[in-house]
């Protein structure tokens, strides 16, 4: 009962980093959001030099370590402008999303039909208009069970930004592991934590998806 | 018929790589005009087609739209499209919209029509296609001919000068085939200059002023249905007609009554 009384504690302790952990998570898929459905674009669209730029950041990222994109971000570029750690792990996961949502992306522009561009041109769209009112809206219809699957990818690494201190799930897990010498039930209340937000994530996801399924 | 011309084309080339397309056509189509073109696959008329709304761009020759010539460097393709309206074989309607999105966005975000405007509007074009009732539909829940009349009614609402098809027949099943040539003889009625490649004999006489048959990316021959049918020049354009009368059999002979 006393040990039972404890994990909910623990539990309760290690859910206040819940914010800072899905604040993390949300400015990251946000950041690679934006930036990767422009990548994807510009891969797309974006003729041989804004296409090859597009190409090799995806490349070159994807083949880079998160947490090393985190540590250039935070001791080489924090020393320059001004970025709490929590801010600096939040745009280095943006960041290493931003490579993976626009490999996503890219493959969802590419697989909706050609004819849709042709028509969207036929009656008088630029091209500008035809990927802002008829490709863009189908391709992220058609992304959304890859996306999902990255935006649970992306909660569980906004575990990384642990080793720079920000008070998130992983964190709290260390100091409470650190004071009880009970690493075991710490980790074990972090891995139920991050296993129900992930959960909860994939579902409400699978209701947007259902939502906005494309039908062709 | 007034003697002006909508559509002219003269000396038009087009190659994709080696292999040449069509190989200099000229052609003039008068306002209110019905033209079909007709004549085996792989001879151009398709590329002819996506010529003049310059979604291809011909390699040589030049293409005037009512008196503007529109292969000049400076040409705004954009405004250029919104006078042709085209109907494509396999429909292309715009998945992630309904009947009346479709119809819609080509007003509201091409023409900067107001919304409710924009509607009116799109429901007075699905109403001229029969479609009123299906306004709420996505295009994965119309049949083909309804699609194919979802694409008339958004090409329309554009208040094109010219409409062109292309096959707008040929991906649908034989019995969903009747209804769009329905809308299609309609519009003929109305006076809608149209330029036509089809297969579909029966609305080749009956609705059509002209019939050209292309073939290797010339025209072969240009005329009157009754010319083409009862008393072609070329022993080219019998054998091809009689191929695909033959084809298409009852069909051909019985589909103009089935219009009236």
């Amino acid at each position: 009962m006393d040990q039972l009384q404890n994990f909910g504690l623990l539990v309760y302790y290690l859910s206040q980093g819940v914010g800072v952990t899905l604040g993390v998570t949300a400015i990251a898929l946000s950041t690679g959001f934006v930036f990767g459905t422009i990548l994807a674009l510009l891969r797309v669209y974006g003729g041989p030099l804004l296409g090859g730029f597009a190409a090799a950041y995806s490349m070159v990222i994807r083949g880079v370590p998160v947490i090393v994109v985190l540590f250039i971000l935070f001791f080489v570029i924090a020393q320059f402008i001004n970025l709490s750690p929590f801010l600096a792990g939040a745009f280095a996961l943006g960041i290493a999303s931003s490579a993976y949502q626009s490999e996503i992306f890219r493959g969802a522009i590419i697989s909706v039909p050609p004819g849709q561009m042709m028509a969207a041109r036929a009656i008088g769209m630029s091209r500008l208009k035809a990927i802002l009112y008829v490709i863009l809206p189908q391709a992220l219809r058609l992304a959304i069970p890859s996306w999902s699957n990255e935006a649970a990818i992306v909660l569980k690494d906004s575990s990384l930004v642990y080793v720079l201190g920000v008070p998130e799930i992983l964190r709290r897990a260390q100091y409470v592991s650190a004071r009880t010498h009970e690493p075991f039930i710490a980790f074990a209340a972090a891995a139920l934590l991050y296993f129900v937000l992930t959960f909860l994530t994939n579902r409400s996801l699978d209701v947007v998806e259902r939502r906005y399924r494309l039908q062709m | 018929m007034p003697d002006r011309p909508i559509v002219k084309i003269e000396d038009l080339h087009k190659a994709y790589g080696e292999t040449e397309v069509i190989k200099g056509i000229s052609l003039e189509v008068q306002e209110q005009e019905v033209v079909v073109i007709i004549g085996p696959s792989g001879t151009g008329k398709s590329t002819m087609l996506r010529c003049i709304n310059l979604l291809t761009r011909p390699d040589k020759g030049r293409i005037w739209l009512e008196d503007e010539e529109i292969t000049g460097a400076h040409t705004d393709v954009n405004k250029i499209r919104q006078r042709i309206g085209m109907v494509f074989q396999d429909f292309n309607l715009f998945n992630h919209l309904t009947a009346l999105g479709n119809v819609t966005i080509g007003l509201t975000k091409v023409l900067g029509m107001n919304k409710k405007e924009a509607h009116e509007k799109a429901m007075w074009e699905l109403e001229r296609v029969g479609l009123v009732d299906k306004a709420k539909l996505y295009p994965a829940q119309l049949s083909g001919g309804q699609k194919q009349r979802v694409a008339i009614a958004r090409a329309l609402s554009m208040d094109p000068h010219v409409m062109l098809f292309d096959e707008p027949t040929s991906a649908l099943d034989p019995e969903l085939i009747g209804e769009v040539l329905t809308v299609m003889q309609k519009l003929a009625r109305e006076g809608m200059t149209m330029l036509v490649v089809t297969h579909e004999m029966g609305f080749a006489r009956e609705v059509s002023d002209r019939i050209i048959f292309m073939e290797h990316g010339v025209i072969v021959e240009d005329g009157p249905p009754k010319k083409l049918f009862y008393n072609p020049e070329h022993k080219r354009t019998r054998e091809f007609l009689w191929k695909i009368t033959e084809l298409y059999g009852q069909d051909a002979e019985t589909s103009p009554q089935e219009l009236n």
